[in-house]
């Protein structure tokens, strides 16, 4: 398989994914972001239609049609019966369209018998916005880690399965653009805990074996601030022994042994977090990047989320 | 309302974990299974979906999959524990329960046979009407209806939504009874396309494909045999989790997201008269880091950290030249920090508007097990 040695918003087509729960949706908010921000057009994609990338981008529900939610920044969700529709138009003679009926009444059956039609009207539109140069920049909010697959390798497998006919035809400029590492990506967002670490690994190892689509970069998302120094930590020590704290309990009162649990539980929040960052930078080796974004404590949530990521990004990929 | 887990598990057949992705709902369903077999003279069976290695070696099974295994009792002995009942667990193997179902319901071995082989068939129960939470609901049923076990606990599988587990058998029954699949696959069974149908079929052939559509509609020939035996299974797997027999444990962090989903998620069994046995809030802050007077000595800290330091070396009895200060000021300003996010873990509590009688938190760091001990631990902390 074809690796790249180009940055990551150097590329046209980033897929974010992730397990759930680890953030996925605010790190593609957040590239989108930086990405618009250093002056890209670029388009940011949810595919799952929770809704939550409308709230990390400060807006209303997100709809087919893109809208302009910041200079350079455009956003959209993916709706499979809309993305079936505009196919046709471009595709097929007007009047047959019309004389279809009602798409949504075929939709239902053609999504549901057919395998991998919704996944290939998905990443069949994305491919496409990127093969007409609409944008700089595509980043999807995809799948969760185990629907992803099955997205990626969806033109793949149409290919197995469709011998002729007009996705037949379609199918191949979708994989060679998809397989070619200097243009599409696979981000995957994971956190420093047991089951996101295992499912990176799996994913990445899946993604090798049964796609030929690159791993752009692995997002280490909420990682915890290392609050001491190997030095600040024998004085920490001391102070939270029990004659120490009798020290501090004299000039600041009682209450500062809470202020001292605190600090305590931030210290072993952090040292629970560290094998697994062991294990996934182990597990990793030199061939995949690594991108490291701080634990949020003031805004976790909505458009400051995306903005404060965004910096984080900006700093780990430098310049 | 149950009063404890403990009454919970003792009456309840089915006790159904949910919540969303990466809130540790298989711990607490492993948890809470392994608590009721060593407490109550049970039967217990933990069907989990997840195949966490760490769960497998902390239940002292090295590996386990489709078939029911035991834990050990000697896993129990190791934990310091002399369990008054059995623990097993499964994991649900999507493949082989389709399989399993394709055997059972095919009216004839020709039927089945040919359906094992549609070279669709693997593709599509991988991918279509949400198949995975359709068979967990559906090994659910078979193994309540077995009467192997006094008490199932069920981890539920990592959906997009929640509820898309509760609508799998629904949906399922809806799809085959859907006259759209009898739309297409009449041209197919009577060869004659009519008038009506005919612009989609020229469409359809175009986009993808004479052969491709008529291997599709074969294989959903080949299925629709299997109509009243799925509708009829659908039927009773709803009956089964609305039922009195079945309760819902839902579990979520105080995240915003996860909070959010948890609330609609309890709003919506609600409203469809699902029996709600508790809420577990999962990773909470200790509430210490809410304490006003200890905010004020945490800005002194970070604000005063010189002068404290100079003051605080000498009784400490910490070295010259030792990072006293910046110690001081780390100190205050770690717990400011940690007060915003149980602050906001508070607001979110308050906004979840109904909150079972049973609520139930598991403090940060404590969800993290490596052993049966620390699940009989966690267990032990939600029992009673």
């Amino acid at each position: 398989m074809s690796r790249s040695t180009l940055g990551l918003l150097e590329r046209r087509l980033l897929f974010v994914t992730g397990k759930g729960g680890v953030g996925k949706t605010s790190v593609a908010a957040a590239i989108g972001w930086l990405a618009a921000a250093r002056g890209l057009r670029t388009l940011v994609c949810e595919v799952d239609a929770k809704g939550n990338l409308a709230d990390f981008l400060g807006v209303g529900p997100l709809q087919f049609d893109p809208v302009e939610v910041r200079p350079n920044l455009a956003a959209m969700a993916m709706d499979t019966e809309a993305s079936l529709r505009e196919y046709l138009r471009l595709n097929l003679r007007v009047p047959l369209v019309a004389r279809l009926g009602p798409v949504a009444r075929t939709f239902d059956f053609v999504a549901s018998a057919a395998p991998g039609v919704k996944e290939i009207l998905t990443v069949g539109k994305l491919a496409y916005e990127v093969r007409e140069r609409n944008y700089d920049l595509v980043v999807v909010d995809a799948p969760a880690t185990g629907h992803v697959i099955g997205q990626l390798a969806s033109p793949v497998a149409i290919n197995d399965l469709v011998k002729v006919g007009l996705v037949r035809s379609q199918t191949d400029w979708m994989i060679e653009l998809l397989t070619d590492a200097d243009v599409t990506g696979v981000v995957v967002v994971t956190i420093p805990e047991e089951m996101p670490t295992t499912e990176t690994l799996e994913l990445i190892d899946r993604l090798h074996d049964e796609t030929d689509i690159d791993v752009a970069s692995v997002v280490v998302n909420r990682v915890l601030p290392e609050i001491f120094s190997r030095p600040e930590s024998v004085v920490f020590d001391r102070l939270r022994s029990a004659e120490g704290l009798a020290v501090v309990r004299s000039e600041l009162g009682p209450a500062v042994d809470e202020v001292v649990d605190g600090a305590d539980l931030a210290v072993r929040l952090r040292r629970s977090r560290v094998p697994h960052l062991t294990r996934l930078r182990e597990g990793l080796g030199d061939d995949v990047p690594l991108l490291y974004l701080p634990f949020l404590f003031h805004r976790s949530h909505g458009v400051r989320a995306t903005s404060v990521l965004a910096d984080a990004i900006s700093d780990e990929l430098g310049h | 309302m149950a009063a404890s887990l403990e009454q919970l598990c003792s009456a309840k057949e089915v006790v159904v974990s949910t919540g969303s992705g990466g809130v540790g709902k298989t711990t607490v369903a492993a948890s809470v299974a392994a608590t009721a077999a060593a407490q109550l003279d049970a039967k217990v069976l933990v069907l989990t979906v997840d195949p966490a290695r760490r769960l497998a070696s902390a239940l002292g099974v090295q590996e386990f999959g489709n078939v029911e295994t035991r834990v050990p009792a000697s896993a129990f002995g190791e934990a310091g524990v002399d369990p008054a009942g059995e623990l097993w667990v499964a994991m649900l193997d999507t493949k082989q329960s389709w399989d399993d179902l394709v055997r059972q319901h095919a009216p004839d071995p020709a039927t089945r046979d040919a359906i094992l082989a549609n070279p669709l068939y693997q593709n599509i129960t991988g991918r279509f009407v949400q198949s995975h939470d359709y068979v967990a609901m559906e090994r659910l049923y078979e193994i309540h209806t077995s009467g192997r076990y006094d008490l199932v606990v069920v981890d539920t599988p990592p959906t997009r939504n929640a509820v898309d587990f509760l609508d799998a058998p629904d949906r399922m029954a809806d799809f085959f009874s859907s006259p759209l699949l009898r739309w297409l696959i009449t041209p197919y069974r009577s060869r004659l396309v009519n008038l009506a149908s005919k612009p989609f079929y020229t469409v359809a052939d175009r986009i993808l494909g004479t052969q491709f559509l008529e291997d599709i509609a074969e294989f959903f020939i080949l299925f629709q045999t299997m109509y009243d035996g799925f509708v009829e299974r659908a039927r009773a797997v709803t009956t089964l989790l609305g039922g009195p027999q079945t309760s819902f444990l839902v579990v979520s962090t105080l995240e915003v997201a996860p909070a959010r989903e948890a609330a609609f998620f309890l709003d919506l069994l609600e409203g469809r008269r699902y029996h709600v046995g508790a809420l577990v809030l999962n990773r909470v802050l200790p509430e210490y880091l809410l304490d006003r007077t200890a905010t004020d000595v945490a800005r002194r800290l970070t604000n005063e950290s010189a002068a404290l330091a100079g003051s605080l070396g000498a009784p400490l009895g910490v070295a010259e030249g030792a990072p006293l200060e910046s110690v001081l000021s780390q100190v205050g300003q770690s717990y400011l920090d940690y007060q915003v996010v149980a602050r906001r873990e508070a607001e979110q509590r308050d906004e979840l508007s109904s909150i079972p009688d049973l609520c139930l938190s598991v403090p940060a760091l404590e969800g993290d097990i490596h052993s049966l001990r620390g699940l009989l631990d966690l267990g032990g902390r939600l029992w009673s």
